[in-house]
């Protein structure tokens, strides 16, 4: 009966570890051929996970009760709600990548593999109640996701971008594992459970060790300062659609796994890792914001606005209280359509014989040419820089809201003074395509989904998503009460 | 007599090797991997030998899903550098400068 009750807990693994199998066997047959219709299947087979994953998402069971191969995983809310956000990263990366692709003649059909891989590796992450199955969760992900910066094999930059996000994601993966092994030498636990059981007495030197080793790991991971330095570089390198799912699905995942770490396993000592966040959360707010003033392609700005976003995320977590991440899963889930919202906009814009565009200064003028997607650059833009009518605002509001009720006036107050910094840039691309001279080099035409995707995107972030504030904040707050269930 | 703290010593030692490996070495790629291969090394002796101490398996369990994991993480690497060395003709870390930053 435990067998069976665990097997059904964690079913949506099975169901992408099995399926992933037989696609990479008819991947095998078919050849690159069958590319298409392989990203087809994955995106359905990432459907059916979604499916089978949202009704834990509105159930209030939490602990002993969905807890799966003796305390190794936990299908709760919490880990419902990320796996929800991962999947629909992970969707979008699929339907926009055949496209990009096959232009360069590079589409091959281990690409849709590779997501559903890291998706289920980041399936892991979220539902990790254990340092082992954290361990292999997190490699599953970021092992596929080093191919995948990679995968444009001719393009050197593609490659210089995989390589880089190797050797720095690997070292951030030993310093974790040297922070998992201290803490399980000093506690005698490597599950989440026992470790906060362990950390409930005073302090050893060892532990604090591991506890800010595996914090650090853990902000390399999400790509916060001091650990950002990969990011622009790899977001610029890698193929687009990959950035894509480099600024969505992973970094849920990763900070979903933070929150996990930090509120549940060292949920006994917050004033040990608290300092730490807030320090990570300020310099990220303030690296990100200076890093874009400058940048002149779009894809390395989007990384810096990354690295600025997770800064004020780390602020939710940072009041080490319920309101806080639940707070943190909100903006969480905004930042996701505002990231699909950028990209696949960046995705479309085209030069006249199909490349892509990727300097800001080619974007002059935008509004004359092409009005439409210069409305949802725009939209994008000031939803990012958490402009009132647009609903990158309400991620920016409630976290502010929490941080003030958890006594943290200055952290917050540092933060809005820093989110006026970011405005500055945000703002610039805005003038760029509205005030500038046309020049007229955006001219590529979009297929279907790449415009129903930014549309549906841009219609979330739009003022219309406010319609949505209460079933999110009523959804990130059970996720929320999960975190803090103590068996 | 041989104690715990010897085994943690010397894995510490080989961490900050490994970490220094990464930042100091300015010439060869492949030392970087080799650096990788000695903080995984490091993080085994530490969960092998806590595991002898503590009495408790889960530590060499640990270990056996690390030492797999690096294999695979070996491979990649060495993949990955295939392909740079395909378009670049070089390896040198001095040379990994296409981006800025």
């Amino acid at each position: 009966m435990e067998l069976l009750r665990s097997l059904a807990i964690t079913g949506t693994e099975e169901v992408l570890s099995i399926s992933g199998l037989i696609l990479l066997l008819a991947a095998a047959w078919g050849g690159d051929k069958a590319s298409r219709v392989i990203s087809i299947a994955a995106v359905a087979v990432l459907t059916v996970c979604a499916v089978l994953t949202a009704p834990a998402l509105c159930g209030a069971a939490m602990g002993p009760a969905v807890s799966a191969w003796g305390g190794q995983f936990s299908g709760d809310a919490f880990a419902a709600f990320g796996k929800l956000l991962v999947y629909a990263g992970a969707a979008v990366t699929l339907i926009v990548a055949p496209a990009f692709f096959e232009r360069s003649g590079a589409m091959r059909a281990e690409f849709p593999l590779l997501v559903l891989f890291a998706a289920m590796g980041m399936g892991m992450m979220v539902s990790a109640t254990d340092m082992l199955s954290l361990y292999i969760g997190l490699e599953l992900n970021s092992l596929a996701a080093y191919v995948l910066a990679a995968f444009l094999r001719s393009d050197e930059r593609s490659a210089e971008a995989g390589l880089k996000y190797f050797v720095l994601g690997s070292l951030a993966s030993g310093i974790l594992l040297y922070g998992i092994s201290l803490i399980y030498g000093f506690t005698g636990s490597t599950s989440f459970a026992g470790i906060h059981a362990a950390l409930a007495e005073p302090l050893s030197m060892g532990v604090t060790f591991g506890v800010v080793f595996v914090l650090a790991g853990l902000a390399f991971k999400i790509s916060a300062a001091p650990f950002h330095m990969w990011t622009p570089d790899v977001y610029e390198g890698a193929p687009t659609p990959v950035t894509t799912f480099f600024a969505t699905a992973p970094k849920v995942a990763a900070l979903g796994l933070l929150m996990r770490v930090s509120l549940f396993a060292f949920g006994a000592q917050p004033g040990v890792w608290q300092q730490i966040v807030i320090f990570v959360a300020l310099l990220s707010i303030v690296i990100g914001a200076l890093g874009a003033i400058g940048q002149d392609n779009i894809k390395r700005l989007l990384a810096y606005s990354s690295i600025n976003n997770v800064g004020f995320m780390l602020i939710g977590l940072a009041c080490t209280n319920q309101a806080g991440a639940a707070a943190m899963l909100v903006y969480l889930a905004i930042y996701v359509a505002m990231s699909v919202a950028g990209f696949v906009a960046v995705l479309m814009l085209k030069d006249a014989d199909g490349a892509q565009v990727e300097s800001i200064a080619a974007m002059a003028g935008l509004s004359k040419t092409r009005p439409g997607l210069a409305l949802a650059l725009a939209m994008v833009m000031f939803s990012l820089a958490g402009i009132p009518p647009l609903f990158g605002f309400w991620g920016k509001f409630v976290v502010f809201q929490a941080a003030v009720q958890a006594n943290l006036l200055s952290l917050a107050a540092i933060g809005i003074a820093a989110s006026v910094i970011g405005a500055f840039y945000y703002i610039k691309v805005v003038k760029v395509m509205y005030f500038d001279e046309a020049v007229d080099v955006v001219q590529g035409q979009s297929d279907l989904a790449q415009r129903v995707l930014l549309f549906v995107s841009v219609v979330a972030i739009s003022p219309l998503g406010y319609l949505l504030t209460k079933q999110l904040g009523v959804l990130a707050g059970h996720a929320a009460a999960a975190l803090f269930h103590i068996a | 007599m041989i104690g715990i703290e010897h085994y943690v010593v010397v894995s510490s030692i080989l961490f900050v090797l490994g970490v220094l490996g990464i930042f100091l070495n300015r010439k060869n790629v492949i030392i970087i991997l080799m650096s990788i291969e000695l903080i995984l090394l490091a993080v085994n002796i530490n969960f092998v030998a806590f595991s002898a101490f503590l009495h408790d398996l889960v530590g060499q369990i640990f270990a056996m899903f690390v030492l797999t994991v690096a294999a695979g993480e070996a491979a990649i690497g060495l993949a990955i550098l295939v392909i740079y060395f395909r378009g670049r003709g070089t390896i040198a870390v001095d040379d990994v400068n296409r981006m800025k930053g």
